[in-house]
């Protein structure tokens, strides 16, 4: 039986793989199986691990009324499909964004911003530890001369230098001229590295999707299918 | 030559698919068994965990689904084997919709081939709706976002879970995932609580937790498939990710072949049109 699932697997990555060829009937099969599937899948998930649990089983078995504020609030929302009362809708969405910037908010701040400008001033971002923009790092570099006091000694400016060069980039109230114009085209080619980064990641995520699509159909499909 | 370049230029992207797809199969069929050399974010990872004392707790949130099992999986089994082989108390769970088949079958699997006791090493939560609620839930009590595990026994009957409240009582949270929900585990469970969070990401994901190891808001990041095979490595079980590192390294350079070849043919093509026109 488990060889007849992994055929079936194997012969659905198959017909979406054929439209690397051209589109065709056989891929839009495949296509619309996974968006109706993936739909029906979550549609349960959600309801057994949220409606049932946090509605309706404290509702019926242990008389909690408090839920059925949040339970009426979301129904609200189902009045989105609807032209004429889709404004009711806009409450729950209200409370929604309201309570969630509210707790993201103070530890975003925490989290993305401060800690972040701390990381961009002291290495590590722990309290006690030397400044990135180290002098005692360069007079080590300068008794021994290596490619590791190298690296430890133009580290910390080169995070430094980047981060405020690719600060004047995004600063829009004066033209990009002069001074600010130099700074911006450094940030330019710091943000171009970072997009490269970027892309050269995604290209790697890419083709181990790839790898382990392939590896399934060699080694698990293939192989079982022949008995190698 | 120019009439070469202009051909390579408007070639099918067929036959550039073609080339992908041998470059990944004969690897995968006849492994060549290329180096892999460790980076100091995996093996911060493995250290963090490596130097825990037996019978430490660990909450591995496994969040990921099926799309991103290739890179995924093979990180989550070597951390897992790892933890087990530590003899460490494993809390996994997931905070993805789609997650729970994934990340039992990771945690069953693992736990069989280390032969752990569901309930005395190990435990599996499943699913619960709202990130941010919780990560923040599991700082006051575990209970509260999960007051069941997985299969509907109460936290309070599994043996392993007697002695456990909150992240005051855990030495270490890693989340493997796809999405942004590493970066939920550092702004609510890190800052919040100052537990120790590590992560395994997909290699698109990567670039963008790189700030937080800089910051020590995470003690390790594991990235993509080649963070996976490093792991692997460092466990020493090779897995699913070593054997990809080849297939991930011949693909690599003929994408690096063809950038090169298309880069220059364009630029003499463009040149040539240029002074055909002049």
């Amino acid at each position: 039986m488990e060889m007849v699932w992994i055929t079936i697997s194997a012969l659905l990555t198959l017909a979406i793989f054929s439209f690397l060829y051209k589109d065709n009937p056989i891929y839009k099969f495949a296509e619309h199986l996974l968006v109706g599937a993936s739909a029906g899948y979550y549609f349960v998930i959600y309801f057994f691990n949220s409606v049932k649990p946090n509605l309706i089983d404290e509702v019926v078995k242990n008389h909690h009324l408090i839920p059925l504020i949040p339970g009426f609030l979301g129904f609200l929302i189902l009045f989105r499909l609807s032209r004429k009362y889709g404004w009711l809708s806009r409450w729950s969405i209200a409370f929604y964004i309201g309570t969630g910037m509210g707790i993201y908010i103070p530890v975003a701040m925490q989290a993305n911003i401060i800690e972040q400008l701390r990381g961009t001033m002291v290495e590590t971002g722990k309290v006690g530890e030397p400044p990135l923009f180290n002098i005692s790092s360069f007079s080590l570099l300068f008794s021994d001369f290596n490619w590791h006091n190298l690296i430890l000694a133009i580290n910390g400016p080169i995070l430094i230098i980047g981060v405020l060069c690719t600060l004047a980039y995004f600063f829009f109230s004066k033209p990009h001229k002069g001074a600010l114009g130099k700074f911006a085209k450094v940030g330019i080619t710091f943000l171009m590295v970072g997009f490269g980064a970027s892309f050269g990641y995604t290209v790697m995520a890419r083709v181990s999707l790839l790898i382990g699509r392939m590896d399934f159909l060699v080694n698990t499909w293939f192989r079982q299918l022949f008995g190698l | 030559m120019k009439n070469l370049l202009d051909k390579f230029l408007k070639m099918d992207r067929r036959y550039i698919f073609f080339l992908v797809a041998l470059g990944v199969i004969i690897p995968l069929i006849v492994p060549i068994g290329l180096p892999v050399d460790i980076t100091k974010p995996v093996k911060d990872v493995y250290d963090a965990i490596d130097s825990l004392p037996e019978g430490s707790y660990v909450i591995i949130s496994l969040d990921y689904d099926p799309a991103t099992i290739p890179e995924l999986d093979p990180m989550a089994y070597a951390i897992l084997r790892h933890c087990f082989r530590k003899n460490l108390k494993v809390i996994t769970m997931t905070l993805l919709p789609a997650g729970p088949g994934v990340a039992e079958m990771a945690t069953k699997t693992c736990a069989k081939l280390e032969n752990k006791k569901y309930g005395e090493d190990y435990v599996f939560l499943g699913y619960k709706v709202g990130v941010s609620a919780v990560i923040l839930g599991i700082g006051e009590d575990i209970r509260i976002p999960f007051p069941q595990d997985y299969y509907g026994t109460s936290i309070d009957d599994l043996p392993m879970m007697k002695g456990y409240k909150n992240y005051d009582d855990t030495e270490i949270v890693i989340t493997i995932s796809g999405t942004n929900v590493p970066a939920s585990w550092v702004a609510y469970a890190h800052q919040r609580y100052h537990v120790n969070v590590a992560s395994g990401v997909t290699a698109v994901m990567a670039a963008d937790f790189y700030p937080y190891l800089q910051t020590g808001q995470m003690v390790g990041l594991i990235g993509g498939l080649k963070g996976a095979a490093e792991y692997e490595k460092l466990v020493g079980v090779p897995g699913k990710a070593f054997v990809g590192m080849d297939a991930q390294s011949i693909i690599h350079s003929l994408i690096i072949i063809l950038i090169i070849i298309g880069n220059i043919a364009y630029f003499i093509v463009r040149k040539s049109k240029k002074e055909g026109v002049g």
